[in-house]
């Protein structure tokens, strides 16, 4: 049966918290579904103590999950907007990421941190945003960005499952996506090959993969054939499936929504160019939004997006370099 | 020790001298835990910066005496006076003062990060404020874990903070959250009048953390935080409310007789201020009402003679101890992923 993204992740956390009840959802609006609908019906399901209302205190929803998970809970955090998760990232970086490793191991922090990135429409500056960097950044979080209903499924039921603190970032342009649920489990930290190709390889993750299918659709109908890989998981990323797409297709582009500058497709280049050098055909190439906030009206809030068309662009300059192709064919 | 035989009213005495010569205990063991801190630090065996508590080991000691084992506090950058009151061992909290194997915490928190799991004492912070959602979320744990398990659960959590916390958002946020939820937990204000370098209520708007706390339904209770006798007596009223449900404040005010840090000589505050609170010393305090209320002088002098003896050993301990094996900065991160580290 086809379910919508949304409707995937409220399954996969029905079902943890119908197994375990140390599990517990906490956020603003809960009650009511939460600002997207991705709790609706839950806390008449699993009652107002399980599914929490809290008060417009993002601090206070971060810090104490990290309280109830020290004394053996497992809390899922709703930051609405990973925009608003900004208010907490004291207690979401200083104090869950680190409190296992500054105790030696005294405590964990099982915490799954809800955080809606991107674009969605005209939500301006500070309802837009892709942060995940900003968390791959950091010791002690895994990061993980669904692009399919399967895998709001199968990556959420992965991160609850996890003793460590998850920071898992759902994309609001996808709630609406539909598709079939997979029964087998989606391991954290394992990419996807979203679609097969030859000639260069597009690593992504988030609502930009489906850009890039689209873009890779494209380019097939003109005798390019783009790998697409979806990275599901920014820490740990999956160098492995990344390495052997890169060596069957010898070029590379990463492509997301968040800002190109020191964006994660930069960490993805930079590990590629230093492992993969022999195998590269052309210079690794990065494509990510320009170094702007994402405005309101339209055709300005278009500027700040990467599209199919400028992914289709890139793949196309990169299999017309030809460096040191008679060195590596 | 009673000097009046075998009435009630002695057996009464006899306990309440008893209960404060344990806490005179406690105050000893932390003031002698913390000469030794400000030692190391000048010997460079402590090797970052350690916030010390002397002069306000009352709130520690009298605090504690009414939690079990069981409950859970949060402490401070200058924690380590309520760790000890809680009941973690200072040999262990010294050897991680020094960054040598055996501390608390494998040498990867040092002082600011000091924590005991085993007796309850969930985490100092680096952070200001900080401790404060953690606490609260530890109290709510408790209660969904009660709601859970079907039953009731004594367990009550105390947060512990100074002053300076007040102005910072987690305070507002973590009270309000605290009360509206009705959580087992008692917010411990301990006013030792300085934010770091900083007269605090130069810089704090309105009557005080009691006031801010009793704005959101929250009873407050000010007391004389040198005077171990009063605040084990009203925090144990306190916490015997809270083990009910519904948070309670207290507000302790003592001072803070060092400098903000081991390497800080406070000479910012005026000396007459410094020693009119040398003379409200909480230690001297106790001993002379021990002796008061018909303790033998030899008696106390022993309590801090001990004392002085168990952190000597401690401090040598920790000083011959070896360093940790440098592969456990590598261990305690992320299970998933476990291994990659670049």
């Amino acid at each position: 049966m086809a379910l919508t993204y949304l409707e995937a992740g409220r399954r996969a956390l029905a079902e943890a918290m119908a197994a375990d009840k140390r599990v517990v959802a906490l956020g603003e609006d809960l009650g009511r579904g939460g600002v997207f609908g991705q709790y609706k019906g839950m806390q008449e399901q699993f009652g107002p103590g399980r599914i929490i209302d809290t008060p417009i205190s993002e601090a206070a929803i971060m810090g104490t999950a990290v309280g109830m998970a020290l004394v053996g809970r497992r809390p899922v955090v709703e930051m609405r907007f990973s925009d608003f998760a900004l208010c907490a990232v004291d207690e979401l970086i200083n104090q869950a990421a680190k409190a296992r490793y500054m105790f030696g191991g005294q405590g964990r922090v099982p915490v799954v941190v809800r955080q809606p990135i991107g674009m969605w429409r005209s939500s301006a500056a500070q309802h837009s945003q892709s942060l995940e960097a900003w968390y791959a950044h950091m010791p002690g979080l895994a990061v993980v960005c669904p692009a399919t209903p399967a895998d709001n499924y199968g990556l959420l039921k992965a991160a609850l499952a996890t003793d460590d603190p998850v920071v898992y970032m759902e994309h609001k342009d996808l709630w609406g996506l539909e598709g079939e649920l997979d029964a087998a489990p989606v391991p954290l930290g394992k990419a996807r090959i979203a679609r097969p190709g030859r000639d260069a390889t597009i690593v992504t993750w988030s609502k930009t993969v489906h850009v890039a299918l689209a873009a890779a659709a494209e380019l097939d109908r003109n005798g390019v054939s783009a790998e697409v890989v979806d990275l599901r998981t920014l820490w740990p990323w999956d160098k492995e499936t990344v390495f052997a797409s890169v060596r069957r297709t010898g070029r590379l582009l990463v492509a997301h929504e968040a800002v190109q500058v020191a964006g994660f497709g930069a960490e993805i280049a930079a590990v590629v160019a230093e492992t993969l050098d022999d195998a590269l055909k052309a210079p690794v190439r990065r494509l990510g939004a320009p170094r702007i906030p994402v405005a309101y009206a339209p055709p300005l809030e278009d500027r700040a997006r990467v599209g199919a068309a400028d992914i289709a662009a890139a793949v196309r300059a990169l299999v017309a370099t030809t460096r040191r192709a008679a060195a590596a064919e | 020790m009673s000097m009046t035989g075998n009435t009630a009213e002695a057996r009464r005495n006899d306990a309440h001298v008893a209960r404060l010569l344990d806490m005179y205990r406690t105050m000893a063991r932390i003031r002698a835990f913390e000469e030794r801190a400000e030692q190391g630090s000048r010997d460079g065996l402590v090797k970052g910066a350690v916030h010390l508590s002397i002069g306000q080991e009352a709130v520690a000691a009298g605090v504690c005496r009414n939690l079990e084992q069981s409950d859970f506090i949060t402490s401070t950058h200058r924690g380590h006076g309520h760790t000890i009151a809680k009941g973690a061992d200072v040999g262990a909290m010294m050897c991680e003062l020094f960054g040598r194997a055996g501390g608390t915490c494998e040498g990867k928190g040092g002082s600011m990060h000091i924590a005991d799991f085993n007796v309850g004492m969930l985490g100092a912070n680096g952070v200001v404020g900080a401790g404060i959602p953690i606490a609260v979320g530890a109290a709510h744990g408790i209660r969904l874990e009660a709601e859970a398990a079907g039953r009731p659960d004594p367990r009550v959590v105390v947060c512990f903070f100074g002053d300076g916390a007040i102005n910072r958002g987690p305070f507002l946020e973590g009270l309000n959250w605290a009360q509206v939820y009705k959580l087992p937990i008692l917010f411990v204000c301990e006013d030792n009048a300085w934010s770091a370098t900083t007269f605090t209520r130069a810089l704090s708007a309105g009557p005080g953390p009691a006031a801010r706390a009793e704005a959101l339904g929250i009873p407050a209770t000010t007391v004389d935080g040198n005077d171990v006798e009063a605040v084990d007596r009203i925090a144990g009223t306190l916490v015997a409310k809270v083990r009910g449900g519904g948070p309670a404040f207290l507000l302790a005010t003592t001072y803070r007789l060092k400098g903000h840090t081991a390497a800080d000589a406070g000479a910012y505050r005026k000396a007459e201020e410094v020693a009119a609170h040398l003379a409200r010393d909480p230690l001297p305090r106790t001993a002379e009402r021990l002796k008061a209320l018909g303790v033998e002088a030899g008696v106390v002098d022993a309590v801090v003679r001990d004392a002085a003896a168990e952190l000597d050993d401690a401090y040598a301990r920790a000083k011959a101890a070896p360093w940790p094996d440098d592969g456990l900065a590598f261990t305690d991160v992320l299970d998933v992923g476990a291994g990659t580290w670049r």
